[in-house]
């Protein structure tokens, strides 16, 4: 018989809750750790002062009113989306088909203006645009949702597969509806006249993506927390065979959700052409479809959370492009940084959840375990992926915990 | 003279500020069976567990054979001849015993020689199995033993028993005791992990008792008796009667007739049931685990698909009503009070991560027009509750999940009958809840028999069974193989009649050819 002598170096003990200060001092930690982890990456692999190149993450983000507008914006949109997926999240209905959703709504968008633009006064183009985006985006949430609540189909895939509808269909209309011929580009629709183009606020062409932003934040929050269609969701998502206990129709409840979710999204798409673009291009949402699944899960689905973590992507998307023009380097190093951060800030919650016990000592204080645990891990996986994205960091955080999960056992 | 194979010292487990196990110290030795008691909590898995490398001890030393040794891991566990057979089996369905007895084992795989080694562990201690049967032909007492020769088969010299009889009927359990007799006869060190203090009182040599994760003493069983041992888990004097009240002026309110339901794979879970539930009763229902009683519940409360058959409500004034094809919102809206404290309370009748009033609303959060939720109502119907039946909790805005198995059953009980039902339904409303919460609940079915509901228990324990019940229909494989009356029958019969059924079935035969 073997003899064995080996003890468990560590082990991993779940916390209790822990006081928010001390959950918002381990986050506060694990940024100023990221930020270490980045100025050593950016001095090793480039040879550049990593204070100027924070110093630029910010002035991409901050620099001049106008940036400060864009950035606003560019949160708003994506914290709409954000919002739309939330509900479903929040029913455990794994929408990741905001992408497709969106543009189904921008294509309907687009449709209006090509179509009806000067045939018609424009407060009715408008408000025939509005209608048509949101039930196009409903249209593109209600397919899977059918199919769910009747044959129980896997959401993931099949909202996944509507996004690939979506986009073909754009691209088919970008060649139906080019402008000039051969262009493959449909170029700015009704420049002349402007018809459809939503109007401004107070005069600022970005405030009305902003403020539709903050209402429909706010109604968000309410309507999942003091409805009762949002009591139905929140307990057919913790438990389908709980609803039915009660007597919740849980098909009826999957559809209405999904109605809601794929319509918010078309209003995202609505505010991107008539709003923002006046154009329609299959890429008008650059992957915000997905990136709101990870703005709405760092939020834990917290409406009013969303606010920050939308800002936090946005924040960082913009510095990033300001340092790849600043410093002559490509898009590929300011998404190492990009990477290296939110890879610390959603890596951060496995410790606000777990505590590692060291050998020795009983309880080892939570911050230093972390920091050596985790720039351990950094170090060779920021070097390794180059090309990591913020869906691959977040890859890497379930690989990280199941890692952790079967040292535990 | 029984000498010590293992002996832990001042073990300690916390699992964040729960401290599990605190300072324990307990020997186990060769050639004796130990029964390890202790209410729900008391830390008696735990302990168990870091016997078996599942935990790792946060202090305290373990020795095995006067050597001391870490066990990191179930392998090294394995290696130092510890054994544990869990409550929930960890077999794959789709092989036989003899596949699973020897998955994961290191070496060239050989069926044959297996296969008679397997035979030579059957023989020695008189276990019943057949080694090429799969595993999901087989009964839950098949597969209990199949877990047992598992670890012998990999060289166990201490075995560890989690609520090895909770699946068993009496006649099972009693061969199960007859095989650990074997097994003890051979030097083997047995631990058996029970609730049931007459179980302990006929297998084992030795109790220890663990309370609040504390070790509060061990006595050689013959010395000791029910009462004695259940105080010691306690810390105080408990009754150990339940209360049976003449049922008063009982009258028809649930009739079934000729249920018939077929599970998602076209299974007859249920065949031709038929029985009559009164007012003011408490009808208990017993058999194996898993021999219809979920669906039986499920359809009357409207959540299960029925073949056939009917399911009358009998009001007061003597009107019926059809309950089957309704779902439970249909139900209610027909004027039927029904409460349902269905079997996975977590699962089913709470939502875990909603607080106590949010799990209060699930009953009533439809009331009222607005399309918001009242929410003060649900709030001081939860205070009521968490006062009225002494439900230990932090607040009522703790999550329903965080709570001990016994108050999470006092939140659900306490809802249920808070809207004053005519039909109360409970499938296994004490399972894992402590001496303390179980007469709780007892009480507070009583309480309900006594206002005039019509209560259906479904229980586990037959002692418990006949001492609350008025009448017991006992189900075997789905069948209504009897209803009797609670006060003329025994354990004895009940379980002869859980079985019967079964008799018919070859699968099963080879289980009760001893019997």
């Amino acid at each position: 018989m073997k003899k064995s002598k080996s003890e468990p170096l560590f082990h991993i003990v779940k916390r209790d809750t822990l006081v928010w200060y001390k959950a918002w001092g381990i986050r506060a930690a694990a940024i100023i750790a990221a930020l270490i982890v980045c100025g050593i990456v950016t001095t090793v692999t480039t040879g550049l002062n990593p204070i100027s190149v924070y110093g630029a993450f910010i002035q991409g983000a901050f620099g001049s009113g106008r940036k400060v507008w864009i950035t606003l914006q560019n949160m708003s949109i994506l914290l709409i989306i954000s919002l739309a997926l939330t509900p479903a999240f929040k029913m455990r209905f794994w929408n990741i088909g905001g992408e497709g959703q969106v543009l189904v709504g921008a294509l309907a968008t687009a449709a209006c203006m090509i179509l009806l633009g000067d045939k018609i006064p424009n407060p009715l183009l408008i408000l025939i645009m509005t209608v048509s985006a949101l039930a196009a985006g409903a249209v593109w949430g209600l397919i899977p949702a059918v199919f769910k609540a009747k044959w129980n189909t896997n959401e993931t895939l099949s909202t996944l597969m509507m996004n690939y509808i979506a986009t073909q269909l754009v691209a088919f209309f970008t060649v139906v509806w080019e402008v000039p011929k051969g262009s493959f580009t449909v170029g700015i629709i009704n420049q002349s006249t402007n018809a459809g183009w939503l109007p401004q606020l107070f005069g600022s062409k970005y405030l009305l993506p902003i403020v539709v932003a903050l209402v429909t934040t706010a109604s968000m929050f309410v309507y999942l927390r003091y409805s009762k269609h949002g009591y139905e969701i929140a307990v057919v998502g913790e438990s389908e065979k709980t609803a039915k206990y009660v007597g919740m129709k849980t098909e009826k409840i999957i559809i209405r959700t999904m109605l809601l979710s794929g319509a918010l999204c078309g209003l995202a798409g609505l505010l991107l052409v008539g709003g923002i673009n006046h154009t329609i291009t299959t890429t008008i949402n650059s992957g915000q479809g997905f990136t709101a699944v990870m703005v709405s899960w760092l939020a834990k689905f917290n409406p009013i959370t969303m606010i920050f973590t939308s800002f936090l992507i946005i924040f960082l998307e913009r510095g990033a492009g300001e340092v790849s023009t600043n410093f002559g380097l490509n898009q590929s190093f300011a998404d190492i940084l990009t990477g290296i951060i939110l890879f610390f800030i959603i890596g951060c919650e496995f410790f606000i959840t777990y505590k590692i016990v060291g050998k020795a000592k009983k309880a080892e204080p939570a911050g230093a375990s972390k920091s050596i645990e985790e720039t351990k891990t950094e170090k060779a996986e920021a070097e390794e992926k180059a090309e990591e994205t913020a869906e691959e960091s977040k890859a890497e955080e379930t690989e990280e915990k199941t890692e952790t999960a079967e040292k535990t056992e | 003279m029984s000498q010590a194979a293992v002996r832990l010292e001042n073990i300690t487990k916390r699992f964040g500020s729960v401290v599990a196990n605190s300072g324990v110290t307990l020997d186990i030795n060769k050639g004796e069976i130990l029964a390890l008691l202790g209410e729900n909590g008391s830390g008696k898995t735990t302990l168990m567990n870091m016997l078996s490398g599942i935990y790792y001890p946060d202090e305290g030393r373990i020795f095995i054979d006067d050597k001391e040794v870490k066990i990191s891991s179930p392998k090294v566990a394995f290696e130092l001849g510890i054994g544990m057979v869990h409550q929930h089996f960890k077999l794959v369905d789709v092989l036989t015993a003899t596949e699973n007895i020897i998955l994961g084992l290191e070496g060239r795989l050989n069926k044959k020689e297996a296969r008679e080694k397997i035979k030579e562990i059957c023989d020695k201690y008189g276990f019943d199995i057949n080694p090429d049967q799969k595993i999901y032909d087989m009964s839950v007492s098949q597969k209990q033993t199949v877990e047992i020769v598992k670890v012998l088969y990999r060289g166990a010299k201490i075995l560890i028993l989690d609520e090895p009889t909770a699946v068993l009927t009496p006649q099972e359990a009693e061969k199960l005791f007859n095989v650990m007799r074997n097994m003890k006869e051979d030097g083997k060190a047995l631990v058996i992990i029970t609730h049931k203090m007459h179980e302990v009182e006929s297998i084992s040599d030795r109790v220890a008792v663990l309370r609040k994760g504390e070790y509060v003493g061990s006595m050689m069983t013959k010395d000791t008796n029910a009462a004695e041992m259940t105080n010691m888990m306690v810390g105080r004097t408990v009754s150990l009667n339940i209360r049976r009240p003449k049922p008063v002026n009982p009258r028809p309110r649930i009739r079934v007739e000729g249920l018939t339901v077929r599970n998602i794979e076209g299974i007859e879970k249920l065949k031709d049931v038929s029985f009559t539930a009164n007012s003011g009763e408490i009808l208990g229902i017993a058999g194996i685990s898993g021999c219809g009683q979920k669906e039986l519940l499920e359809s009357i409360a409207g959540l299960q698909i029925a073949e056939k058959g009917s399911i009358k409500y009998i009001s007061d004034d003597g009107n019926e009503e059809e309950l089957l094809g309704n779902d439970p919102r249909r139900i209610e809206e027909l004027g039927v009070a029904l409460s349902f404290v269905p079997e996975d309370r977590l699962g089913m009748g709470l939502v875990g991560n909603m607080d106590l009033a949010d799990n209060m609303m699930l009953r009533s959060f439809r009331n009222g027009k607005s399309v918001f939720t009242d929410r003060g109502t649900p709030h001081k119907l939860a205070e009521k509750v968490v006062d009225d039946l002494e439900v230990v909790t932090p607040g009522i805005e703790t999550p329903v999940r965080r709570l001990s198995g016994g108050n999470v059953q006092k939140i659900l009980v306490g809802r249920e009958i808070s809207h004053a039902p005519t039909v109360l339904l409970t499938a296994y409303a004490v399972r894992g809840l402590d001496i303390n919460s179980s007469y709780t609940i007892y009480d507070l079915i009583n309480e309900q028999k006594e206002k005039g509901v019509a209560v259906i228990f479904v229980g586990e324990d037959l002692d418990v069974l006949l001492e609350i019940s008025d009448k017991i229909l006992v189900l075997c494989a789905g069948e209504v193989s009897g209803i009797v009356e609670a006060e003329k029958t025994d354990k004895n019969e009940v379980g002869l009649m859980m079985t019967k059924v079964m008799q018919k079935d070859t699968s099963h035969a080879v289980t009760l050819k001893k019997d």
